[in-house]
């Protein structure tokens, strides 16, 4: 057992980092929620596609880069850390099966459920999206369509687990960043002449940030490594959780500041509710989850 | 990322699973647990039992008289032991995980002669004299005041919180040895011989009805200065080495147990009935989730100690805080599956809902943990 990042996994990791804190940092994050209606950055979904982002589990004789879950997991972490906008997962697993999606030539979404993300500005649609209605989306850079409910065929459960799981990885990561834009904030703000993070009612806020972002953190890693359904589903519920949890408390330390546009902060906690409802949410992974207990060792 | 064993692991498995199929029918029956000096022998049985087939000590390090086992052999040792139903280390806790490890790691060799091995054997039982009445987490404000007479410390106070005092050999007692010193820097490190005059010990009822811990009253008991570990005045430092032995481990045995209890709460729910009630179902099916992730942050924590061959360091109270908490909701949620036989202290599980209370406030109170994680892990500022 080894239950660590390798070096090449570190390596990675932090190259995507790089990429995208230089490509959508917290000012193009800022800006892009400002915009309005969010349009899709073509020249950065190629950039993604270049850099390996969709191809990256695809074998390399079919052109791929030839790694696995794992890898895609601290990619898509990387990705929800600086709320990268885009039907992601659906492209991602897409690769291979719908022309120029490995290579971010093309944007793929998905019928998820009754819902669809970026539908407008998809050039594939995996499912079937007849019939759909857009919602005002409480995401500003995540548009949405409902389809109607007898439409929505059952879907294949390896897409299903595998978009759960990453969906995970991207909560991780936004819980994570929730985690440290609270901690900056407290380290910096003064009242009563110090700063606001030396007081225990704001520090133990932050410290259960942390706890839930290293439990759903050791999960997550661990449906990677297993591609379980019972470990995915538990890394689903704890991400979703250290993720939604993890931005209502970064925004109650920002105060009055946290409440306002300007802040990016409400913008993980819409992001992070949006992605709660996506397929092997919280009741679909409870129940799984109660099934195991029966099922033998729990 | 593996969470495969390694060969060597593997075989490492099954020797031990071997092993522990074949010894354990062969364990007397387990005393009650008001039987003092009933668990003091049965522990001490089952440790000279680890010692004569080469598992005692496995953690220790090879010239502390260990095995020198990977942090992962470890972890495999104290899953392997739990799932097979082994007897818990027991009285020999503190031998095993605090005393011993601090005079391996800062004993001289003529200290680590004379306690080290009884230890392994099962021969001498250790218990901790480091909580006071009036220095509790704030465990560097202890008052209990040691003196030099000759070759003597001679020792005044009182602690408080001391598992097995009843049975124990040895005491490692925090004293103060100079009370102008800033609060820190004025604490020694000693083992005391329990059946020293001057030691009175009153067993202290829990809540759940039981004697799990003492008070121990010194009144001017007499300790060599020789079983002073590590220099005068530096004994917190000492004490701190100790405390980041376990590598993650603390509660390796206990995550299991709460799994393999979890699945008995969910069988018992669907054979009472509660188990259609999906509001029910679904807090079980989250507990679940808690519990796989506990062990995988195990896991994780073990792993990176193997790694830097040191320490988890705060790691662990990112564990404890989570754990101590979910221990808590598990006996809540089995209350919950049992209903009115919750209240029967004949239930096994109710007793433990009772003593899972413990967990939130020994070792380091949650909230103390928290300011530990805030500020030794976020980099917070330390305040109030």
């Amino acid at each position: 057992m080894d239950f660590q990042l390798t070096d090449d996994q570190w390596a990675l990791k932090r190259g995507v980092r790089e990429l995208l804190t230089a490509r959508f940092g917290p000012d193009e994050l800022r800006a892009a929620a400002g915009a309005g209606s969010p349009d899709l950055d073509r020249a950065l979904w190629r950039e993604l596609g270049e850099a390996g982002f969709f191809a990256l589990r695809l074998p390399e004789a079919d052109g791929g880069v030839g790694l696995g879950l794992p890898e895609a997991v601290l990619a898509f972490e990387e990705a929800g850390r600086v709320l990268l906008p885009g039907p992601l997962i659906a492209t991602h697993l897409a690769a291979g099966a719908v022309d120029g999606a490995a290579t971010g030539e093309a944007v793929v979404t998905a019928v998820d459920g009754v819902l669809v993300e970026w539908l407008d500005q998809a050039d594939a649609v995996r499912g079937d999206a007849t019939g759909a209605e857009p919602l005002r989306s409480v995401d500003p850079l995540t548009p949405v369509h409902r389809v109607p409910a007898a439409v929505s065929p059952g879907a294949d459960p390896e897409a299903v687990l595998l978009t759960s799981l990453l969906t995970a990885a991207e909560q991780l990561g936004t819980a994570a960043r929730t985690c440290e834009l609270a901690v900056q904030h407290a380290r910096t703000r003064e009242q009563f002449g110090q700063p606001i993070g030396a007081f225990q009612a704001v520090k133990h806020l932050c410290a259960q940030l942390l706890v839930r972002v290293e439990v759903a953190r050791a999960a997550v890693y661990a449906a990677a490594v297993t591609a379980d359904p019972v470990d995915v589903a538990a890394a689903r519920l704890l991400a979703d959780e250290a993720a939604v949890r993890g931005a209502r408390d970064c925004l109650q330390v920002h105060g009055g500041m946290g409440f306002t546009w300007e802040s990016e902060v409400h913008l993980f906690l819409k992001r992070a509710w949006l992605r709660t409802q996506r397929t092997g949410g919280d009741t679909e992974s409870d129940e799984l989850l109660a099934d195991d207990l029966l099922a033998g060792m729990g | 990322m593996d969470l495969a064993d390694t060969t060597e692991e593997e075989e490492f498995r099954a020797r031990l699973r071997e092993w522990l199929a074949k010894v354990l029918p062969s364990l007397p029956p387990k005393p009650s647990p008001d039987d003092w000096p009933g668990r003091r022998a049965y522990d001490l049985g089952w440790q000279r039992m680890l010692y004569d087939a080469g598992y005692a000590g496995l953690h220790w390090p090879v010239d502390a008289g260990g095995r020198g086992a990977t942090p992962t052999q470890h972890l495999i040792y104290l899953e392997e032991t739990e799932k097979a139903g082994a007897p818990y280390v027991g009285a020999n806790f503190v031998g095993l995980l605090h005393a011993g490890p601090t005079i391996a790691s800062e004993g001289s060799a003529e200290q680590r002669a004379r306690w080290l091995p009884p230890v392994l054997r099962g021969e001498e039982v250790w218990c901790q004299g480091f909580s006071e009445p009036d220095a509790g987490s704030d465990l560097a404000a202890l008052r209990t005041r040691a003196w030099r007479d000759g070759d003597d410390y001679v020792v005044s106070g009182s602690k408080i919180w001391t598992s097995h005092a009843e049975v124990a050999d040895w005491c490692e007692l925090l004293v103060r040895t100079d009370p102008t010193a800033p609060k820190h820097r004025g604490i020694s490190w000693l083992a005391m011989p329990m059946d020293a005059p001057g030691i009175t010990v009153r067993p202290l009822r829990t809540l759940a009805g039981s004697t799990e811990f003492a008070e121990v009253f010194l009144d001017e008991a007499r300790i060599p200065v020789a079983n002073r570990v590590g220099a005068e005045n530096d004994g917190w430092r000492v004490t701190m080495v100790t405390l980041s032995y376990e590598r993650g481990t603390a509660f390796v045995g206990e995550v299991v147990a709460c799994r393999r209890v979890l699945g008995d709460i969910a069988r018992e729910a669907r054979g009472n009935g509660r188990w259609d009630d999906a509001v029910l179902r679904r807090r079980l099916g989250r507990l679940n989730a808690e519990f796989r992730a506990l062990w995988r942050l195990t896991q994780w924590n073990v792993s990176e100690a193997q790694r830097t061959g040191g320490v988890p360091g705060v790691g662990g109270s990112v564990f404890k805080l989570r754990y101590s908490h979910a221990r808590q909701e598990l006996y809540d949620a089995a209350a919950e599956v049992l209903g009115p036989e919750a209240l029967d202290l004949g239930r096994e599980w109710t007793l433990d809902r009772l003593s899972s209370l413990s967990y939130t406030i020994a070792a380091g109170t949650s909230q103390i943990q928290r300011n530990i994680v805030a500020e030794r892990i976020l980099g917070l500022p330390k305040g109030r």
